[in-house]
């Protein structure tokens, strides 16, 4: 079965020269289908880089990246990316359900098709009686939901999230990630997920990386044991703090 | 005219035009129209009153400073419209108004065609340069160097090189008028298409969408509230450009010639030389108003913010 990502000695220096910038340095990973993939770390450490390379929104500057054995060029070309930024970024001028129809648009899909798509996506994040709304209409944690549904539309292989729920208050946020894990379930799409909170990468994943600075690798990998089902009891299992405090430790030991 | 203004005056307080998602009553627009009315008749009454209370006062303690008053300088304000309603001619004829309307209506059809190609040239300037870099450094420069030519310098030449090729009248000045149109729409088009956010281009880019996709379903809809501050500047100038460019070889027909024929004859007749005013003036608000009725019909910023006052009024 091929990898959905596997990446060998993947490196990426900005600029050149004295100031050239070593963003990412020997980078190794294998990623499976329907893994959930977490990167962790502090500002800096390259992850955003490591998740743009993933989706060909930057090239690497050597070492070997493949997404379902293709090149990741050809894999956005495929159309094998759902892309969601930490702002939701949708059209002002569209409505809700136009917001998730752009990218089958871009994709030829007929119009007929287009909307039923949209309206069964809104139906899984919830938001079927939204359809008709403005983006500005909706809270930041509904826009979010918008945003997911849209890069969800087109049955993208991966799904890459780069610290999504950023800007969402602790409530929403928790709503948000059981609501992921949800179409995550739902959908079978493999995730790979940025984010700045240990406890939002644990509840999540299969798998946490850590990763740290100057230049960015991979220092550590935690397989996340959980029972596959989460929900609130998965927050008070002790196996739950067990598994934050070593991605804590993991991330300490590399403080200098 | 009038509801020429009312309509502009309305236009500017965006709930009469709006279509919000909540649907605000008829007999609230008809309030707000109500309410741009009396401010507009407001605002001329206390012009009158200013213009008139001016010549009073100064004309009795004999003050000279900025201007002195007398029928010449400053005509009473109801001389101005009296004249509006002379016959144009010493002989008889049509009124002045009926005169100096169709003037107005010739002139802001020039006006409006220059616009309508400046517009259309402004546009496709803006997305070459966003489209290459090269053509922007390129032409950027004299792009910006051609408004520092003054239109006077402009207009002769243009007559000139038109009437040779066997260009209408009309037509030229058309082709005056576009030449200052055309500039705002160019920059604020350009400033427009970049002003998407660095995500969203990626998201675009995420969807292998292609450069014309990325263009018409993203960077031109967010440009459209640049684009249309633009239309309404170039609106004005427009009209300018067509009265200028009808001065050099004394065209006939339009606003141009009458306000240059006024200002000659302006000791002997001053009141008619502010009654052309008056008009060059209600013609220029009345196409900047048309192209705010535009903005508030087309563009979805717009709309959101007339929504959000008429949700704010209600």
């Amino acid at each position: 079965m091929t990898l959905v990502v596997e990446a060998k000695g993947l490196s990426k220096t900005f600029g050149t020269g004295d100031e050239a910038v070593r963003a990412l340095s020997a980078i190794d990973l294998e990623m499976g289908q329907g893994d959930f993939i977490s990167l962790i770390g502090p500002s800096g450490c390259g992850k955003s880089t490591l998740l743009r390379l993933i989706g060909d929104l930057a090239r690497p500057t050597s070492g070997e990246l493949s997404i379902n054995g293709k090149s990741p060029h050809q894999a956005r070309l495929d159309r094998d990316y759902g892309m969601v930024f930490q702002s939701a970024t949708l059209l002002d001028w569209r409505t809700v359900r136009k917001n998730v129809e752009l990218p089958l648009e871009i994709m030829d899909v007929p119009a007929a098709e287009r909307s039923t798509r949209a309206d069964q996506m809104l139906e899984l994040v919830q938001l079927g009686q939204f359809a008709g709304h403005f983006p500005w209409q909706l809270s930041g944690g509904m826009q979010q939901r918008v945003a997911i549904a849209r890069a969800l539309a087109f049955r993208p292989a991966l799904l890459l999230m780069d610290e999504p729920f950023g800007a969402l208050d602790e409530m929403t946020r928790e709503l948000m990630q059981q609501e992921v894990l949800r179409l995550w379930a739902e959908t079978g799409t493999s995730v790979v997920f940025v984010t700045h909170s240990i406890p939002e990468a644990v509840f999540l994943s299969t798998r946490v990386l850590v990763m740290t600075p100057r230049p960015g690798t991979i220092s550590d990998e935690i397989a996340i044991d959980l029972p596959s089902r989460r929900d609130l009891e998965t927050r008070k299992n002790p196996r739950y703090f067990e598994l934050i405090t070593r991605v804590r430790d993991a991330l300490r030991s590399h403080d200098s | 005219m009038a509801a020429a203004l009312v309509a502009y005056a309305a236009g500017t307080r965006p709930s009469l035009v709006s279509r919000p998602v909540t649907a605000s009553t008829p007999r609230s627009q008809t309030a707000r129209a109500a309410r741009a009315g009396v401010s507009i008749l407001a605002v001329i009454a206390t012009f009158i009153l200013v213009w008139e209370g001016y010549k009073g006062l100064w004309g009795a303690l004999a003050w000279d400073w900025p201007v002195r008053p007398n029928n010449r300088t400053m005509p009473h304000t109801w001389d101005i419209v009296l004249a509006l309603f002379e016959p144009a001619q010493r002989r008889g004829g049509p009124i002045l108004l009926l005169v100096e309307l169709r003037a107005a209506l010739f002139t802001l059809w020039e006006a409006f065609v220059g616009f309508v190609i400046g517009g259309a040239i402004g546009f496709g300037l803006g997305v070459l340069f966003v489209r290459s870099q090269t053509a922007e450094r390129a032409f950027m420069p004299y792009v910006v160097g051609s408004q520092t030519v003054p239109i006077i310098a402009i207009a002769p030449m243009v007559v000139v090189w038109g009437g040779r090729a066997g260009l209408p009248q009309w037509f030229i000045v058309s082709i005056i008028a576009a030449y200052l149109t055309f500039f705002p729409v160019a920059i604020n088009t350009l400033r427009g298409l970049r002003s998407p956010p660095r995500t969203a281009m990626e998201l675009m880019t995420s969807y292998a969408a292609s450069p014309r996709e990325a263009l018409w379903k993203l960077q031109v809809p967010a440009a459209m509230p640049f684009i249309f501050t633009a239309l309404k500047v170039s609106a004005a100038a427009s009209v300018i450009g067509a009265i200028v460019g009808e001065l050099p070889a004394g065209f006939r027909g339009g606003l141009g010639r009458d306000l240059l024929q006024f200002s000659q004859q302006f000791t002997a007749a001053p009141e008619r030389m502010f009654a052309a005013v008056i008009v060059a003036g209600l013609a220029g608000i009345t196409f900047v108003g048309a192209v705010t009725l535009a903005e508030h019909r087309f563009v979805a910023s717009a709309r959101r913010q007339d929504a959000e006052i008429a949700g704010a009024g209600a």
